[in-house]
């Protein structure tokens, strides 16, 4: 991926990111949300995996983000109004973030193994779709079945919950 | 000037860094949520660089990292389907979305 269009899309991506902690009303933070989600699978297309950017598109920013919008107009949600300033809080929040981030910047200088350029892929085509499937179906068989009952487990657990009367 | 796996990293960090602190600035229980989202996705990037990163001998990335990322995307749809089915279950209840409004067990 040329370096320019990572940038492009990785500042788009923290752009939207933040837009989604900063704006008020919750319809406008879904919306950024999902354009950042578009954005990461850009990135992921620059990495050579087209499967995951693909599957992003298709769970995170299509059906994912239509439960959150379906959730957020079902409940009615208007702009949140101002409460009182928890002063000690946001600064406390505010405090523990800049402190990750001085944190990664330390380690990422240290950490010279990142500094070389990503390794060539061979020369032939590769086909990312079965070469994921394969792994996915041979090395990781069992927890692909675990998955599977997970879904049914949640899907069973969402039915109860929003059953009208909680016994 | 070409690409390093920092990069990626770094990116990777600033957008977990942006869900954190809305996690702990934000007073909205689903805009909470969608903090969640961001940081979760925040790890599939960091995982798919790696994967790219660790070409093996024949030339191929690491597919077991993008396998990791397909289950975590699995999880993280399972987790937003309940998830926001007890907040529409909090919302019945309650009438609110605020944390501040919900503190039955808060010491």
């Amino acid at each position: 991926m040329s370096p320019i269009l990572f940038w492009f899309f990785a500042a788009l991506m923290i752009l939207f990111g933040v837009s989604v902690v900063i704006n008020r009303n919750p319809v406008a933070s879904a919306l950024s949300l999902v354009v950042s989600f578009l954005c990461l699978a850009a990135l992921f297309v620059g990495l050579d995996a087209y499967f995951v950017a693909v599957i992003q598109v298709l769970v995170y920013a299509g059906a994912v983000m239509v439960l959150f919008l379906f959730i957020i107009m079902l409940l009615d949600l208007k702009t949140e109004q101002r409460r009182k300033f928890n002063l000690l809080a946001s600064a406390g929040g505010g405090l523990v973030t800049l402190g990750f981030v001085a944190e990664l910047i330390i380690v990422l200088e240290r950490f010279s193994l990142g500094a070389t350029p990503f390794p060539a892929l061979r020369a032939e085509k590769i086909d990312d779709v079965r070469e994921v499937g394969m792994t996915l179906f041979t090395t990781h068989n069992l927890p692909f079945q675990v998955v599977g009952v997970l879904l049914l487990v949640s899907t069973v657990g969402v039915v109860i919950l929003s059953k009208r009367e909680l016994k | 000037m070409t690409l390093t796996l920092n990069d990626y990293l770094l990116v990777s960090g600033l957008l977990f860094a942006t869900g954190f602190a809305g996690v702990l600035l934000r007073r909205n229980i689903i805009t909470i949520f969608m903090c969640l989202e961001l940081m979760l996705n925040a790890a599939n990037l960091s995982l798919v660089a790696f994967s790219r990163f660790n070409v093996n001998a024949a030339g191929l990335p690491n597919y077991n990292a993008q396998v990791l990322v397909f289950f975590i995307i699995t999880v993280a749809a399972a987790e937003v389907a309940v998830g926001l089915a007890i907040i529409v279950a909090l919302f019945r209840a309650r009438q609110t979305t605020h944390v501040e409004d919900i503190s039955t067990l808060k010491f």
